[in-house]
């Protein structure tokens, strides 16, 4: 009885990282209905960098966050009035078309700079430190934190979307990328915003997965997979619903994993499909308005 | 006295389409222009060519002799254009009081506030927490109109905001007008209805086919004139 719910646990504990995954995505899309394919990569592309960090100053990885959140937002602006804003239009196909190529060009890029091998960023005792929820029912004290900053950084987005002007604007531009403009506001620099954002997400994300498994090259469109997985489960617009989705999804996996180590992913896609079937706008969709 | 808008020969297109055919129309501060013509006559290209949405020549479009052609419409709304596009375009994901709210994000200095806002519509006031796509449709055009004041513009382009509400709800809505008007702001309204237009309007212009086919002081037009204008053929 108590292994099943351990497992139960531990699922929910992994969708701490899915829902982090899935934030940076959620809101490109909201906000510009941008789908980043190079979302995952980018994610991998912040652990790297905290891995290089980590070489070069022998620092915490959990420190590199000062750096690296600032800085993938700025990438994030950068790219966003730089590339993807100019593939924005009627077509859906260039921003896929790009994104994907940027995905492409990120994999190959790592490869080259830190060579095809699996890495893991050094935490330390962190990630072997456990609390003791039950008698016999003991959580990592890492993925709990993981679980807890996810739902802190999803308060935070609510926070920013509905309580300040700002993100009145970003919800605005969302609903009409146009009508924003006769406000005397410019989507292309809102645009540039919801993407710094997630960038910045994506960058917590990328650190904090890093330390959690191992990650090489490669390792972006699983994230990427997975993310979106989490989000079309809670339901297209919900943050909130991001989160259990990912937690629903990291408990299919476990379950899954359980039965027979080799159907740990797959057991995320049949549970993915299932809710998919019964629920096509997801668990929790977004009221119309 | 100088005109607040002056276009020149303005012409636009929608890719190989034409739509306006050298149009040339003037503003002076504090005026209410009605522009009338028929459906597809370029009237709603008109004004978002003129609130920067369409591209234009540079020297087409002058706005208190200035420039302005091929400005952002952000950028417009900064210099005093506001428009109010047809269909009204709430943000249906904020409420009443936030759409109004970002109306005011360019913080231009002037007569509106929220509060008079609330003044001129005051149902508004009651619904102000409620989602904008919940009210009714005379409402929602006093917030699309509310918001756009809510950047104190100098000039105000209203694209059809009678379109689809009842005579009764029109008469509210159109009740506005005098208060706008007292505040200094010109408006230019785009109108189907061209009895109501005659009353409200100083001077009216018609459009046909991309072309301006009549203007005049509204009070001095007769009925005979504008139906052959609207419509072409024999005067």
């Amino acid at each position: 009885m108590i292994s099943w719910l351990d497992i139960i646990v531990q699922g929910i504990l992994v969708g701490g990282f899915y829902a982090l995954f899935a934030t940076g995505l959620s809101l490109i899309f909201g906000v510009m209905r941008l789908v980043n394919l190079a979302h995952g990569d980018f994610i991998i592309l912040a652990a790297f960098v905290a891995l290089a960090i980590v070489h070069l100053t022998s620092i915490h990885p959990l420190l590199c966050l000062i750096a690296i959140i600032p800085l993938m937002a700025v990438l994030g602006y950068v790219l966003q009035r730089g590339i993807l804003n100019r593939t924005l239009g009627k077509n859906i196909l260039p921003p896929l078309l790009v994104t994907f190529g940027l995905s492409i060009v990120i994999q190959n890029g790592l490869q080259l700079a830190f060579s095809a091998d699996s890495q893991q960023l050094p935490m330390g005792n962190l990630t072997v430190a456990s609390v003791q929820l039950l008698p016999g029912l003991n959580v990592g004290l890492y993925p709990l934190g993981v679980l807890v900053t996810a739902g802190a950084v999803i308060f935070g987005l609510q926070m920013f979307l509905y309580k300040t002007p700002l993100g009145a604007a970003l919800r605005a531009t969302s609903d009409d990328s146009t009508t924003i403009r006769l406000m005397g506001i410019d989507n292309r620099h809102i645009f540039g915003l919801a993407a710094a954002l997630s960038f910045a997400v994506a960058g917590l994300a990328g650190v904090l997965i890093g330390g959690y498994t191992n990650f090489s090259p490669v390792s972006g469109p699983s994230n990427l997979l997975f993310g979106f997985e989490a989000i079309i489960i809670g339901g297209l617009g919900n943050l909130w619903g991001t989160l259990i989705g990912g937690m629903i999804l990291g408990v299919a996996q476990a379950v899954g994993a359980e039965i027979n180590p080799g159907y740990q992913v797959l057991a995320g896609h049949i549970a993915f499909f299932a809710i998919l079937l019964a629920a096509p706008r997801g668990l929790f969709p977004r009221m119309a308005a | 006295m100088t005109a607040l808008l002056e276009t020149t020969g303005l012409t636009a297109f929608y890719g190989d389409f034409q739509a306006l055919f050298g149009v040339s129309f003037v503003v002076h501060p504090g005026e209410v222009i009605g522009l009338i013509g028929a459906n597809g006559a370029g009237k709603t290209t008109f004004l978002r060519t003129v609130a920067g949405l369409l591209p234009a020549a540079k020297n087409a479009i002058t706005f208190s002799g200035q420039p302005i052609g091929g400005a952002r419409a952000e950028a417009l709304v900064k210099l005093g254009i506001t428009m109010v596009p047809e269909g009204r375009k709430l943000f249906p994901s904020l409420s009443v009081q936030e759409n109004l709210t970002l109306g005011a994000a360019v913080k231009r200095q002037g007569p509106w506030t929220l509060q008079k806002v609330f003044e001129l519509f005051p149902i508004l006031e009651e619904r102000r927490k409620s989602p904008a796509t919940k009210l009714s449709g005379g409402q929602q055009q006093m917030v699309a109109i509310g918001r756009a004041l809510m950047s104190n513009p100098a000039l105000l382009l209203c694209d059809e905001i009678s379109l689809g509400l009842a005579p009764i709800v029109i008469a509210d809505v159109y009740r506005a007008l005098p208060s706008i008007r007292a505040a200094g702001t010109a408006v230019v309204v785009v109108e189907q209805d061209v009895a109501l237009v005659m009353r409200v309007a100083d001077r009216l212009y018609c459009l046909r086919e991309g072309r301006v086919v009549l203007q005049g002081q509204a009070a001095a037009m007769n009925r005979h004139a504008i139906a052959a204008a609207y419509f072409g053929g024999v005067a």
